[in-house]
């Protein structure tokens, strides 16, 4: 018998008195911790592959289960701590790159939690939002310098493609491959009834969601999966992928295990062959380059779609911003690390980019120093756990914010971080039919509306407290910020003032 | 009537080719001098001929038309093109025909760098590549589908047939290379086999349209043997990962 080097992470607990032995766990677990024993007669568990994912304390019609911290002890050790041991064990007896899923798990400084929001007392008024009008539309794309006008007032000149949202949270990129078809289909139906956007990931677009194509953001990245004339032609924006802040820098592998025939036809590749995104896009090699890929996009779409580009917020983040914009980006989207993915090295993940937070306060001020704010539309991506980080971004900056995370919170997910597997017990994160027919779109659409709606109205009854009624004013408005616990430095390149400043 | 490029921007060299598309189903354009995007998305039953220089992305996106170049082209001709014909009379610059998932493209001299990256196919859609003489470093890298022919016509005494890292990181299509070729080049991930009868098949079809397209001779072409380079792999990282 070979060691197993690493403890087990979770136990299972099931309280017999609860049980009674129906077998639920059974067939919701896809690791197979769950089994029959003495002839089908008592349900035991294995907890050697739980993922904590509490698809069978959930579903568990007696409650009888609940999942706890396998405790195991190592000698202390505050530079060796188990995870590094674990991980090299798991290394020295695969010699693989180790893979995970989901945003890092470390505990980096989340500036969200170090800034606080104003409201209004007495020198101005806060205003209701329940019982007077409150604006939260959303209008993306590039904006003209100025506008030109006739006597009567009619605008002379073209505008710009623009995208008017009626909330400021779109979803952001999650292919078909990475996630399932219904995950998908989920978001799209939500976008179309919120007045929103979904986006396609790089995985092309299921002729399933033909329907939704007007609420599409569709990604062109360096594997170029899917992308074609009707592609480009039926979305309502189009995105340019060259980071994500889980993984800048690198390329993205969908193994071929993933890629059944409904995958194959969505990114019109092969079934069962693995969908490799290199590193790079090859025509792309400088800002120069990028600007030729923008605008070959607008060419073969006849200037009628925005272009957005998407990076992943790295250290010179805010040139990089500059460049896009110039380079004829309409949006830009920047992606912080702490944001989620499919799979990822976890060396990258871990320790690759920079927080979404410094890095669109420092695009925003450097696009304003510039001249140039107005010429692009900024979008933050990168881990938005609730309304009031979302608040917190517009007024740092950002025109709208891409949540995927809370959205999948919404459909299921438990932060298990095992989407890489391809085993998710949510059918969120799987291509297995099995599983994925637990996810019913018609459902979880309802849910992730209700979420938007929420985090919608959280929104407004913040924005009424600093007595702002429009979105619009409150963006880049970063006096309605305060840091707390920060640094001289950390403040600075916030723009924000400390706590009782 | 033919429309001239000259020095105009590309914006409105495309634009005048876009409404006389509309109306005919042939646009040439002439006195070309490196405008970008000609040709860019042109439906199937659509012809472009194209005297000059045109610039990079030249028939990006091509669905299903055809665009001839009577002259040199420069980067990323093909640009993720899923149908339609691209002819060249001449040769072409980087990262040609990059991610193209149907439709052929023949260039009648040499290739730069990364000719055929990343082409795919899917289904009945087969990417095909023709070039006349010989290709710069990475050709075919990350091919996942499709044919890449190599004449390696008129090469002279040093020239290789193509350059480094040749089909690093092919996982799937093949590659039909003729005469003696630089082996040293090739990366690990493939392998050089004899064609079979329906390689050699496909071959002839590709080989006489080219003759046909440049005038070149058939039976001389033929005359050398061929050698046909596929991946080891479809699968080439599938080891790569651990679960963490």
């Amino acid at each position: 018998m070979s060691v197993n080097y690493i403890p087990r992470r979770f136990d299972i607990v099931r309280d017999n008195e609860r049980c009674v032995q129906c077998g639920c766990c059974v067939r919701q677990c896809s690791n197979e911790c769950h089994y029959f024993a003495e002839g089908g007669k008592i349900v035991l568990a294995d907890a050697s592959a739980c993922v904590a994912c509490h698809r069978c304390v959930d579903l568990c019609p007696t409650s009888a289960l609940s999942i706890q911290k396998h405790v195991c002890d190592y000698r202390e050790n505050a530079n060796w701590a188990p995870q590094y041991q674990q991980e090299i064990c798991r290394q020295a007896q695969t010699g693989g790159v180790l893979l995970s899923g989901m945003g890092t798990p470390k505990p980096y400084p989340i500036y969200w939690d170090k800034m606080l929001l104003n409201a209004s007392q007495v020198t101005n008024p806060s205003i209701d939002p329940l019982r007077e009008p409150m604006e939260i539309r959303t209008i993306l794309g590039r904006k003209p310098r100025q506008l030109e006008v006739d006597a009567a007032g009619n605008p002379l000149g073209e505008m710009p493609p623009q995208i008017i949202l009626e909330t400021p949270i779109i979803f952001s990129a999650m292919s078909f491959g990475s996630i399932s078809l219904n995950a998908q289909k989920s978001l799209a139906m939500a976008a179309k009834n919120l007045g929103t956007l979904f986006n396609t990931g790089e995985g092309g677009l299921h002729p399933d969601l033909s329907d939704y194509t007007d609420y599409a953001v569709v990604q062109v990245a360096s594997g170029r999966f899917g992308v074609h004339k009707d592609y480009l032609e039926n979305a309502r924006m189009i995105e340019i992928k060259i980071g994500q802040g889980a993984k800048p820098g690198i390329g993205g592998h969908l193994p071929g295990e993933k890629v059944n025939v409904e995958v194959s036809n969505a990114r019109m590749i092969p079934e069962g062959s693995d969908a490799i995104s290199p590193a790079p896009h090859h025509d792309i090699y400088s800002i120069e380059d990028l600007r030729q890929l923008i605008w070959s996009l607008k060419q073969a779409t006849q200037g009628k779609k925005p272009v957005s580009v998407k990076i992943a917020a790295v250290h010179n983040v805010a040139a990089i911003v500059s460049g896009c914009a110039r380079a004829g980006a309409d949006i830009i989207a920047i992606d912080g690390f702490r944001g989620g993915t499919g799979a990822a090295p976890t060396r990258i993940r871990d320790n690759v980019g920079i927080p979404i937070e410094l890095a669109l306060a420092a695009a925003d001020a450097r696009l304003r120093d510039e001249g140039i704010r107005s010429e692009v539309s900024l979008l933050a991506a990168g881990s938005f756990r609730c309304s009031a980080d979302i608040v917190k971004a517009i007024a740092l900056g950002a025109d709208a914010c891409y949540c995927a995370s809370a959205p999948l919170i919404a459909m299921g997910c438990h932060m298990c971080q095992t989407c890489h597997t391809g085993k998710c017990n949510w059918g969120i994160a799987t291509q297995r039919p099995e599983l994925t027919k637990r996810l019913n779109p018609d459902i979880m659409h309802e849910r992730v509306e209700n979420l938007i709606h929420a985090w919608n109205h959280e929104i407004k009854e913040m924005m009424g407290g600093m007595g702002i009624n429009s979105i619009d004013s409150l963006r880049g408005n970063r006096l309605m910020l305060r840091g707390i616990g920060l640094s001289e430095k950390e403040l600075q390149i916030l723009g924000i003032k400390h706590a009782g400043e | 009537m033919s429309i001239t490029a000259g020095l105009r921007p590309y914006a409105a060299v495309n634009e005048e080719i876009r409404l006389m598309l509309q109306k005919k189903d042939k646009a040439v354009v002439k006195d070309v001098n490196g405008q970008r995007y000609i040709g860019c998305g042109i439906d199937k039953g659509k012809r472009i001929e194209i005297h000059g220089t045109p610039g990079n992305d030249m028939a990006c996106y091509l669905n299903g038309g055809t665009v001839e170049v009577f002259g040199n082209c420069q980067d990323a001709v093909g640009n993720t093109m899923g149908g339609g014909k691209i002819i060249v009379h001449g040769h072409t610059g980087d990262a040609l025909g990059y991610g193209m998932r149907d439709g052929e493209i023949y260039i009648q001299d040499n290739v730069c760098c990364r000719g055929g990256i990343h082409m795919k196919e899917f289904r009945s859609m087969k990417p095909v590549l023709v070039i006349g003489e010989n290709a710069g470093a990475f050709l075919g890298e990350y091919m996942a589908g499709g044919t890449v022919v190599l004449l390696g016509l008129h090469l002279k005494r040093g020239e290789k047939l193509f350059g480094t890292h040749c089909a690093s990181g092919m996982h799937g299509g093949k590659m039909f290379i003729r005469g003696s070729y630089p082996r040293e080049n090739l990366s690990e991930n493939i392998r050089v086999k004899n064609l079979d009868e329906s390689d050699k098949k496909e071959l002839e079809h590709y080989v006489k349209n080219y003759c046909r397209y440049f005038g070149a001779d058939y039976e001389e072409i033929m005359s050398k043997p061929f050698k046909k380079v596929v991946p080891i792999s479809s699968r080439p990282y599938a080891g790569l990962y651990t679960p963490n």
